[in-house]
């Protein structure tokens, strides 16, 4: 039987590990490289990178931290922020990286994800969607950490990325993003429930109970979370336990 | 001993070569190539496949003499080769992803799509299942039967001769997700993705 995921993500600045608070307030906590040695020794079912460095000069930082990581960490590595080329996907690809995640040059021309997975295939090609509710039901993708309006239906663009290919959607709540909250449950299900690739669950995880959430009440395939982990809240193994007690099945 | 991944443009062998790199620490000489003299020199011979059936066979046709030498090395010489992913796949008479394409016919079946039982199962089969062990197989020597394996692909093996298989692992059927006959082996998983349990199938398959 297939395990549920446990995907745990170090935000990246500058080659160093930082968690947003919804995205704005940036605590420096720690060595990227270490920190995935620790999650994958802990038992961590892939790691993600997501590089929020802003400018295009510090590229070669996150592919040093990640050539350094893929000779230390057996299990996958999925990187993601500011892909936006074939040249920046093949560059992550030769250091290591096991998949990409694409976000905003996905929304700003879908076709990418298709070139994209037909030169790499799709087993690396990860669609990054951030979704904001904007009524009842209805979610808008933004890009730029939820700065911009994009006029997207979230659901609409995930039933298009993996029709172009995408391997798997990350998706992340934006009204959930740092508020320990929980998962956006109904838009997990929507997008879950409309779409036939593997979904990553992402954005406000609080509690071990809202991985659960995710899992069983949104869908998920794979939950994913940062702070959770990275402050020592939680443990990968306590995560699993957990989540192995309630019926699910994790690899433990 | 000398063992070389075979680098015949297939996509990703990053993390093949890490994890080869990690099990032999320096104490084989590792080659990562398509070059047809280091090819044939080899002790055992590695061969990775990502991306579609037939952008990999392509591939593998397009460096002259390359196919004939890998007949020569693994059919004729019986020498050891590991296929992963869609190396592993390659080994059949043909497979039907994106256009049907001749494989190496090297073990008779075919490639073909999983039954994901209409939609019912998303594919790819992304992450971590456990394999049933099927038979005794020497990569699988110190590897406990239900171990997780790390799987992601959407196409699967078929062989005409079941007794190949040595492993299975169930999703929306029971995947043929492991095949050894004599001195060929392959696994649909990624040994090099698995952890340490991975680790360890490489190791055996070095030791072999």
């Amino acid at each position: 039987m297939l395990k549920n995921r446990i995907i745990p993500c170090l935000d990246v600045k500058n080659g160093r590990v930082v968690k947003g608070i919804n995205f704005v307030e940036l605590k420096d906590a720690g060595d990227p490289v270490e920190q995935a040695k620790i999650y994958s020794d802990g038992g961590a079912d892939e790691i993600c990178f997501l590089d929020i460095t802003a400018s295009n000069e510090n590229r070669e930082t996150i592919i040093d931290i990640v050539r350094k990581t893929a000779k230390e960490c057996f299990v996958p590595l999925t990187v993601g922020g500011g892909v936006r080329t074939i040249q920046n996907i093949t560059d992550l690809l030769l250091a290591g990286a096991d998949k990409v995640s694409i976000n905003t040059a996905a929304v700003n021309d879908v076709s990418f994800v298709k070139e994209a997975s037909k030169k790499f295939g799709s087993q690396c090609i990860v669609v990054a969607i951030d979704a904001k509710k904007i009524s009842d039901n209805k979610w808008e993708v933004f890009t730029h950490g939820g700065r911009n309006r994009t006029g997207i239906d979230a659901v609409e663009f995930a039933k298009q990325v993996e029709t172009n290919g995408a391997g798997e959607i990350l998706l992340t709540s934006m009204d959930r993003d740092g508020t320990k909250s929980g998962y956006d449950v109904k838009l997990l299900k929507v997008i879950t429930d409309s779409t036939n690739i593997p979904v990553i669950a992402s954005g406000g995880v609080g509690t071990l109970n809202h991985l659960y959430d995710g899992i069983v009440k949104g869908g998920a395939s794979a939950v994913l979370a940062a702070s959770i982990f990275h402050y020592g809240e939680y443990k990968i193994k306590e995560a699993k336990e957990y989540l192995n007690s309630k019926n699910v099945s994790v690899r433990l | 001993m000398n063992v070389t991944i075979v680098d015949y443009q297939s996509g990703n062998i990053s993390s093949v070569i890490n994890s080869f790199t990690e099990v032999t620490k320096g104490k084989v000489n590792l080659e990562v190539t398509s070059d047809i003299k280091k090819i044939k020199s080899s002790d055992k011979i590695v061969l990775p496949g990502q991306g579609s059936f037939k952008s990999c066979v392509d591939s593998l046709n397009s460096i002259n003499g390359l196919v004939e030498t890998l007949k020569e090395f693994a059919i004729t010489n019986k020498k050891p080769l590991l296929g992963i992913c869609v190396g592993l796949q390659m080994f059949a008479d043909v497979g039907y992803e994106e256009a049907e394409t001749k494989g190496l016919g090297w073990i008779s079946g075919k490639v073909s799509k999983i039954d994901n039982q209409n939609g019912k199962f998303k594919l790819p089969h992304i992450g971590w299942n456990e394999i049933e062990i099927k038979k005794e197989s020497k990569i699988f020597k110190d590897i406990k039967n239900k171990s997780h394996m790390y799987f992601v692909h959407s196409y699967e093996f078929i062989p005409e001769d079941k007794s190949v298989i040595s492993a299975t692992t169930n999703y929306s059927s029971k995947i043929i997700c492991a095949v050894e006959k004599e001195n060929l082996f392959g696994t649909q998983f990624h040994p090099e993705k698995s952890d340490k349990t991975g680790l360890k199938i490489i190791d055996n398959f070095i030791k072999l």
